[in-house]
């Protein structure tokens, strides 16, 4: 992950703002920065979303291409992950053991039934379906990554539109696949059970959710709960160096629950807002 | 707990926020600036094809018949007897590698540095091998700059009692061109903490020393008032203004009805910004 250097007076400060509740930038420990969120910034895609996080910068693009399904689940399409860090400070080869650090957490997360369902994106068992290859691009890295990338993705799968393909019979028994005339024919992904992550970094005895860089400098060890609008954890994971008391977990995942419901209800509705106002909205975009 | 998410709004340009008449002449490079020869040239530009042309972004300055381009965005360019606030990175043989922002790392070499007890003598290998002793990597350091080697790269010495190892506090990097540069740098703002304005953009807020005495009720409320400095600061800078104790003063001033994670919202930032403005050109005026 990338990091700041931090002297031990400074660490110190921040320890003990977050003892007191009060962070260096005023928000409490369970506080997130603002977010902005606008879907369809990337025309060439299915689905596209751009999430900025404070300094945290994250553009996800999704892909609809035509495969084969797994062998193991005839009847299912299926998700690709890639992550590619962007950022200047990993220059070269340095982004590739973050990025696939978190490809892997979003296979996790996304690795059960009620997730995506993927039924969906079956055209014809065994033969055709649905790959959506989800490509995850960092433009700047301010902390708390993992959180503003699934935010991303939410949001992406959302503004997905794969074209509605019907598949006709032939008399000699070949199959021929047909792309509906009309451009707005398409099928939408239901995105209601997709998890967000939520990190919670501990920081001295209390924790933090939505740490930026500094602050992740001075934590020694993090939780990343994947959960659902309803509030269900679909997976957890241990990032950090240090150790963590059961008790301390046990409270994290509760505050993790409570934070992962109010976010999906903001995600939700600023999706639908974004909607809401047609495809003639104004686009911000990159140069906005 | 709280929570906003939004969409993004497309930036007003500064001219029409201002709604100011005299607009600055901005340049990208490879802009012609003037044909006219009767100028002499400053920095950031250059002579070519009988024209003046500009070698850097950002707005031309004309004093009598010297023209330069001010660059909007550069880094620290060292002058002698600046104030910075560095970053150390590197421990050396005899010297230590600050990180100021600048093209070049920073040299504060070991007889720069006043040693503990006050007493002047040559270093030794003592003092040689006792150097991690002092500064370590990560700590930081407010110097004042000695000299500037032919490469660019400055020269920091301590050698004063103001200067030294910086304590708890926070730091706020901004651009180096909107630090104002004043008499002093060191000010002791009147809502409880003091702040270094450091020439290369590194801002260092840390509660004023008499208070650190009182510890339980003190400190909180000092930790409010460096948070809610902090992103005044952050506030300011986001709007482009100077930054100097008066604007600062009067943006924490302006700041005081909202609460301190509010201030990084950008209606609630402008609003502020914009009212800290209006004092500003009523006091000078």
């Amino acid at each position: 992950m990338a990091s700041v250097t931090l002297s031990e007076a400074e660490k110190v400060y921040i320890v003990h703002g977050v003892q007191e509740d009060l962070r260096v930038d005023g928000r409490g420990c369970e506080d997130y920065r603002c977010v902005e969120v606008e879907t369809d910034v990337v025309s060439n895609t299915s689905g596209s979303a751009r999430v900025k996080l404070g300094h945290t910068d994250i553009l996800v693009g999704v892909k609809a291409e035509m495969g084969t399904p797994k062998l193991e689940k005839p009847n299912e399409g299926y998700l690709e992950f890639f992550v590619d860090c962007a950022t200047p400070e990993f220059e070269g080869r340095g982004g590739d053991d973050l990025g696939t650090e978190i490809a892997n957490t979003l296979y996790r997360i996304f690795n059960n039934k009620s997730s995506v369902d993927l039924k969906t994106l079956c055209i014809s068992p065994r033969e055709h379906c649905w790959v959506l290859y989800v490509d995850v691009l960092l433009l700047e890295c301010g902390g708390n990554l993992f959180d503003a990338i699934s935010i991303a993705v939410k949001a992406a799968l959302f503004n997905t539109r794969i074209p509605r393909v019907r598949v006709l019979e032939d008399e000699e028994g070949s199959k021929d696949i047909e792309l509906s005339d009309d451009p707005y024919d398409c099928i939408r992904l239901s995105v209601e059970n997709v998890p967000c992550i939520v990190t919670l970094c501990k920081i001295g005895y209390r924790h933090v959710v939505d740490a930026t860089l500094q602050e992740e400098a001075c934590s020694l060890a993090s939780l990343l709960v994947s959960v659902t609008s309803k509030g269900v954890v679909t997976c957890m994971r241990k990032v950090g160096k240090g150790s963590l008391d059961p008790e301390s977990i046990f409270e994290m995942m509760e505050t993790g629950k409570r934070v992962g419901k109010v976010l999906h209800a903001s995600l939700q509705s600023v999706v639908h807002k974004e909607e809401s106002l047609g495809p003639k909205r104004q686009k911000v975009g990159f140069l906005g | 707990m709280a929570m906003e998410m939004r969409l993004p709004v497309a930036r007003k340009p500064l001219s029409e926020r201002l709604g100011r008449d005299t607009k600055k002449h901005l340049v990208v490079p490879g802009d012609t600036i003037t044909t006219d020869t009767g100028f002499m040239r400053g920095h950031g530009t250059y002579m070519g094809e009988e024209k003046l042309i500009a070698s850097v972004a950002g707005s031309v300055e004309r004093v009598n018949k010297l023209i330069c381009v001010k660059a909007l965005k550069t880094r620290y360019i060292g002058e002698v007897g600046d104030i910075v606030v560095g970053r150390i990175t590197e421990v050396q043989q005899k010297r230590w590698k600050v990180e100021t922002n600048s093209r070049l790392d920073s040299v504060l070499l070991l007889s720069s540095m006043n040693l503990p007890g006050g007493e002047l003598r040559r270093r030794s290998a003592e003092d040689e091998l006792a150097m991690r002793g002092f500064l370590q990597e990560g700590d930081l350091i407010s110097a004042e700059v000695q000299a500037v080697f032919s490469d660019g790269a400055v020269s920091l010495h301590t050698r004063s009692l103001k200067y030294g190892k910086l304590g708890q506090g926070v730091l706020v990097q901004v651009s180096p061109s909107l630090v104002k540069r004043q008499k002093t740098h060191f000010h002791d703002l009147p809502c409880g903490a003091s702040v270094i304005l450091g020439n290369n953009g590194f801002i260092w807020i840390y509660p004023t020393p008499e208070h650190k005495e009182e510890e339980a009720g003190g400190f909180i409320a000092n930790l409010e008032v460096i948070s809610r400095l902090r992103n005044c600061i952050i506030s300011l800078v986001t709007q482009r203004m100077m930054l100097y104790d008066t604007s600062i003063l009067y943006c924490y001033e302006a700041s005081l009805p909202h609460q301190i994670k509010d201030i990084l919202k950008p209606e609630i930032m402008e609003e502020i910004v914009m009212e800290t403005r209006q004092r500003l050109l009523e006091q000078e005026g």
